[in-house]
């Protein structure tokens, strides 16, 4: 158990493996986003009484639900890099805040053009959607913090601290439609129970959730493996992969042995 | 199939304007946020290999 934890926390490791991963995972992303989208727009039917703008659903419950957890998994990288001081977690902490802010944006605009049509209005400051905010500005606050500190371990200690503090929205999110009367309506999903809805609604939103999940993966992979490349510099492996000289080597002795 | 014809799927009852404009912003935001660290693989690439160049440049004249 200890030997894979540290195993993994190592990036040369991280780089090698989520290499090997990263097509595959990219290929399920693209599979499940284009069912998705298919099924969301063309053979979900509409909702009975909000018509056909209630499609903004699958793109907006799950972008509202990875934007939470993002944050959740933020606050877990910053929780380690605070105890063990592991720079994989601290690489994945400042590589998870671009993607979380632009999705929490994504969930609060397609909130505003669902709410429009059907209830109405673009924005209110109900409990939901001022808690949402927050977490779009403790996104901004933590990339802001990143950019603001020289020292890179000084500021991913500074951002985890950052993010652990914000922790405290994620269940105002949660229950805010229950302790709070608000516009929003309640959780389409709750693990609980079985869905209000026909099979034929929820199983596009399924699938769309898992899709965003994927490239979230994808993003979040391809931006921490870019990271190894910047802060590993120092280290053989990233050199010799790096090396165009080496590179070349490799080819002119091929070419010498076919002569 | 829920819709009878492209047109209806494009029209989305009375919500076209909203549907669509909600999946392009998606399909942007999620096509950005993919597009932009394939462009920085190649800087950060492009980048350490200059430093390495500069490196064992200095190595051999020295």
């Amino acid at each position: 158990m200890w030997t894979w934890y540290h195993k993994l926390s190592s990036p040369k490791w991280f780089y090698q493996l989520s290499g090997q991963w990263l097509p595959w995972i990219a290929c399920a992303a693209v599979l499940f986003l284009g069912t998705g989208l298919v099924m969301a727009l063309a053979y979900a039917p509409a909702d009975y009484q909000q018509g056909n703008s209630f499609r903004i659903m699958y793109i907006h419950v799950p972008s509202a639900i990875l934007a939470q957890s993002c944050y959740m998994m933020m606050a877990v990288a910053g929780g380690i890099v605070l105890i063990w001081r592991i720079k994989l977690a601290e690489m994945v902490l400042k590589c998870i805040a671009p993607f979380g802010a632009s999705i929490t944006f994504l969930a609060l605009v397609t909130g505003g053009i669902w709410g429009y049509p059907t209830w109405g209005t673009w924005w209110v400051w109900d409990a939901r959607g001022t808690s949402m905010l927050i977490l779009l500005f403790l996104y901004f606050g933590v990339i802001a913090l990143q950019s603001a500190i020289n020292n890179t371990s000084g500021a991913a200690r500074a951002c985890a601290l950052l993010s652990l503090v914000g922790l405290v929205n994620i269940p105002i999110i949660k229950y805010s439609v229950e302790w709070w009367n608000t516009l929003h309506q309640p959780a389409t999903f709750k693990l609980t129970e079985k869905p209000s809805m026909p099979m034929e609604m929820w199983l596009p939103l399924l699938i769309m959730v898992v899709a965003f999940y994927l490239v979230f993966t994808v993003v979040l992979i391809m931006r921490v493996r870019n990271e190894i490349l910047e802060r590993e510099y120092k280290t053989n492996w990233v050199r010799k992969l790096i090396d165009p000289s080496a590179d070349r080597s490799i080819k002119s002795s091929v070419k010498n042995g076919g002569e | 199939m829920y819709f009878d014809s492209f047109e209806a799927f494009l029209a989305m009852g009375k919500h076209g304007v909203y549907v669509w404009s909600a999946y392009g912003l998606a399909i942007v935001l999620l096509s950005v946020n993919v597009i932009a660290p394939l462009l920085n693989k190649r800087k950060v690439v492009a980048k350490q290999q200059a430093r390495l160049r500069r490196e064992q440049q200095k190595r051999a004249s020295n």
